[in-house]
């Protein structure tokens, strides 16, 4: 303990934001952007700018992360779905990260803030897994998955998936209890800069299921919707 | 005769001057720390050189002299400067938060410490990413009685592996995205072409092992992306040492890299190894050597006609190549560089502990926690010979390496590209031992730990900042027992006390400052705990240290204990 404490001293001046004035070894804080998808989706009638990025800052043992998807209808000039995540990140497991948060949303009608809880990590076979529990009175469960696939070392094949299974009805949402909203997507990358900008091109394709396709149908949209997608990952 | 810069300083004039303020022995040096723009060739960055320059400084000592060092610190931050290898006192040894405090901005620090020992040594700063981002340089101790070899002339080769960014920004990467400049990884060619040789069965399986481990059998050069220079120059503009047909040429080779092993070889001459971490070696005659992070070797060579040869340096992922010119006459045509070799690819073997090296001292621990990296690939093996493994595609590989300091069927073992005697640990033989050999009074076992994934480097699954101090206690000699537990290959640096590397030469083993241990192996070293005070003890690889892999250590107990100086209140 009284070690620590000498640590903290030698520590404090290096705590700001990775600048290594101070003792060896120096900052154990870092912080970045990475954007997995900043895109235009097009099909015959819709054109949609998407996103989906995670700035982040802290240290191995706690990160904090601004997580933030959008879909924004560009011939309408409004967001289809957008939502801001404050999450915190601390490992459970050499691969894995444990997840608390919440969830600001703004779907139509009154803003929502809902608590998130999940993990994130590295599944065997290099496979990428986000899996969160939405809670609220309309709780949801949402399960990612996305591997990179090597073509060579600068081209990357990106498969995902995305599963969001509604627990109870959720008319704003235009979901139904049990329902599953399927989003799959597939993404040649090239890497033009480092790993700081990689444009692709790819198809996104989106399915609601069951009731919840019958509630997006009568609220004037579509039940499953096709798209091909140009945009770049991004980090920094 | 060295093409550096030789400061030789005030020593002379203060003499000339009569006024003596030190013995005959003493001498004052002087030196600025800068920043300046570095030319690898291909671009230029911000960086930190002495004296202004990317040429690295070379100071050059006696052996007996006390010497007094004025370093001028002209940075807008904080700088240090550790003299690594040199036996000192720890007050001396120029790490900030252990030593001292460091040097502030516009400061000049005096160091003063006499000079015990002689061989070929470095300087650089323990402060943040400055070594990785050019503040190095080189040292010689002339020796106070003759050489047990002959030169005509000397050269220092200093090493390092330049790259465009800037070391916080690599840490940044690395920590974001741990494959963020590995650019050798595992394509779908790649496994075409592995389908074709092998079938695809066995490459399907080859690549799902792997994968279940969420390893890459590439993952041997953390970053690439780096211009390697020699004496600051790049290959296109290369450093030219000359000689004259029939001398006798001592190459004092330093690896001043933040990350990079090289393979050094000179094409069409052998080399005789005389020296390692400064300290004379028995001869040995190689054809290639391997450096690693921070080690040094001497080495002499003898071309008897005139011509051009290339010194080249090949780092150990086969990503990048330097070269300086060995030449009896600058205009004549410079060697073409020769292509890169093929990348090795780590095994099963690098990736499992070797039992028969476990077995032997019957006190082998399995990786617990952090140490993931290693628990795969050991239950098949179980019915195989001791030592023996099983390969990713089902053969077994035999338990021994032909040198003893890689594990078995272990892929980085590297070959002479030319064929020929390729320098191994083994090899290493001490031409005159500093301690009466003797048992040691304890063994520390300590693992190299980390997770690739988290881009986070440990002790014991422990990082710096979490971990308490090694306390070794003056007078006695400490085994200590290095497990790598990682995929990577760790250059362990203890400051202050010498690292004697067991290899199996008893009184004769090997006096080193930086013991290389690769992955899947165990090795040995002992220390004579004969300096007191506290001392740095980490691996370096300057990402991985500075991600954890590091420790302090205190000695207590020394004849001129003053715990009140220690400045660690823990030490109490």
């Amino acid at each position: 303990m009284r070690c620590k404490l000498w640590l903290v001293g030698a520590f404090a001046p290096a705590f700001t934001f990775g600048v290594a004035h101070a003792a060896e070894p120096v900052s154990s804080v870092f912080y970045g952007f990475q954007a997995e998808q900043a895109e235009v989706r097009f099909n015959d009638g819709t054109e949609i700018l998407a996103w989906d990025f995670d700035a982040i800052v802290g240290t191995d043992e706690l990160k904090f992360v601004w997580r933030s998807e959008a879909e924004y209808d560009l011939r309408e000039d409004e967001f289809e779905t957008l939502e801001n995540q404050f999450r915190i990140a601390v490992p459970i497991s050499p691969f894995f990260d444990a997840i608390a948060g919440v969830r600001l949303e703004t779907p139509e009608g009154n803003d929502r803030v809902d608590g998130v809880i999940g993990f994130h990590g590295l599944a065997q076979q290099w496979v990428e897994v986000d899996a969160d529990l939405f809670i609220s009175d309309e709780p949801s469960i949402r399960l990612e998955a996305e591997y990179e696939g090597l073509i060579t070392q600068r081209i990357t094949f990106t498969p995902s998936i995305e599963i969001e299974i509604p627990l109870t009805d959720d008319r704003r949402r235009n979901f139904g209890d049990f329902a599953p909203i399927i989003e799959v997507g597939a993404r040649l990358s090239y890497d033009l800069i480092d790993r700081a900008v990689s444009p692709y091109i790819g198809v996104h394709y989106e399915l609601a299921t069951g009731e919840s396709g019958r509630l997006a149908q009568a609220g004037g949209g579509k039940k499953d919707e096709f798209f091909v997608v140009a945009g770049a990952r991004l980090m920094f | 005769m060295t093409s550096g810069m030789a400061i030789r300083a005030f020593a002379f004039g203060v003499a000339a001057m009569g006024l003596t303020t030190f013995s005959a022995d003493a001498g004052e040096y002087n030196f600025t720390v800068d920043r300046i723009t570095i030319d690898a060739g291909n671009f230029t960055k911000q960086g930190v050189g002495y004296n202004n320059s990317q040429t690295p400084t070379i100071l050059r000592f006696k052996e007996g002299e006390d010497v007094v060092i004025n370093v001028t610190n002209n940075l807008d931050e904080d700088t240090s400067v550790h003299w690594h290898g040199l036996i000192l006192p720890f007050d001396q040894d120029g790490v900030p938060g252990i030593s001292y405090p460091g040097i502030k901005p516009g400061e000049t620090f005096t160091y003063r410490f006499p000079i015990v020992q002689n061989g070929t040594y470095w300087f650089h700063s323990h402060t943040g990413f400055q070594e990785p981002d050019g503040a190095y340089g080189a040292i010689i101790i002339d020796n106070k009685d003759r050489e047990p070899y002959r030169y005509d002339r000397e050269y220092v080769i200093q090493l390092t592996d330049k790259h465009p960014h800037s070391g916080d920004r690599i840490m940044r990467n690395l920590k974001l995205m741990p494959d963020y400049y590995n650019r050798q990884q595992r394509t779908l060619l790649d496994l075409f072409k592995d389908a074709e040789e092998e079938g695809l069965r066995a490459a399907l399986a080859d690549r799902s092992d792997w994968g279940e481990m969420r390893m890459m059998p590439t993952d041997i050069e953390d970053v690439q992306g780096y211009t390697p220079l020699i004496n600051g120059q790049y290959s296109g503009d290369p450093f030219i040492a000359e000689f004259k047909p029939k001398e006798r040429i001592r190459l004092r080779f330093i690896n001043s890299s933040a990350m990079a092993y090289f393979d050094v070889r000179i094409p069409g001459m052998d080399m005789t190894v005389v020296q390692a971490d400064g300290n004379n070696v028995l001869p040995v005659k190689v054809d290639e050597f391997r450096i690693g992070v921070a080690e040094t070797y001497d080495v002499i060579v003898r071309p008897r006609e005139a011509g051009a040869f290339n010194i080249l340096a090949e780092s150990m992922g086969r990503t990048a190549m330097a070269r300086a010119l060995l030449t009896s006459d600058p205009s004549l045509e410079a060697p073409e560089i020769p292509e890169l070799r093929e990348p090795p690819l780590l095994t099963m073997g690098d990736m499992s502990l070797d039992p028969a090296m476990a077995g032997m001292h019957g006190d082998m621990k399995m990786a617990d926690g952090e140490g993931d990296h290693s628990k795969m690939a050991m239950g098949d093996d179980e019915e195989l010979p001791p030592g023996a493994h099983r390969m990713p595609d089902g053969t077994i590989m035999g338990g021994k390496a032909a040198d003893p300091f890689y594990a078995g069927g272990s892929g980085l073992e590297p070959t002479a590209a030319e064929g020929g005697k390729f320098l191994s640990y083994s090899d290493l033989k001490a031409q005159k031992p500093l301690y009466p050999d003797r048992e040691a009074t304890r063994e520390i076992e300590l693992r190299l730990t980390g997770n690739m994934e988290r881009y986070s480097w440990s002790l014991n699954g422990v990082k710096y900042e979490d971990a308490d101090p090694i306390i070794l206690q003056y007078g006695e000699r400490v085994r200590f027992k290095f497990v790598n537990e990682t995929m990577m290959t760790h250059p362990m640096h203890l400051h202050g006390m010498w690292s004697i590397i067991d290899n199996g030469s008893g009184e004769k083993d090997p006096i080193k400052h930086t013991v290389s241990v690769n992955p899947g192996t165990i090795v040995y070293m002992e220390t004579e705990v004969d300096a007191e005070g506290q001392w740095a003890f980490h691996c370096h690889l300057s990402y991985h240290a500075n991600s954890g892999m590091f420790r302090k250590v205190i000695v207590e107990g020394g004849p001129e204990a003053d715990e009140a100086s220690l400045s660690n209140p823990s030490n109490g």
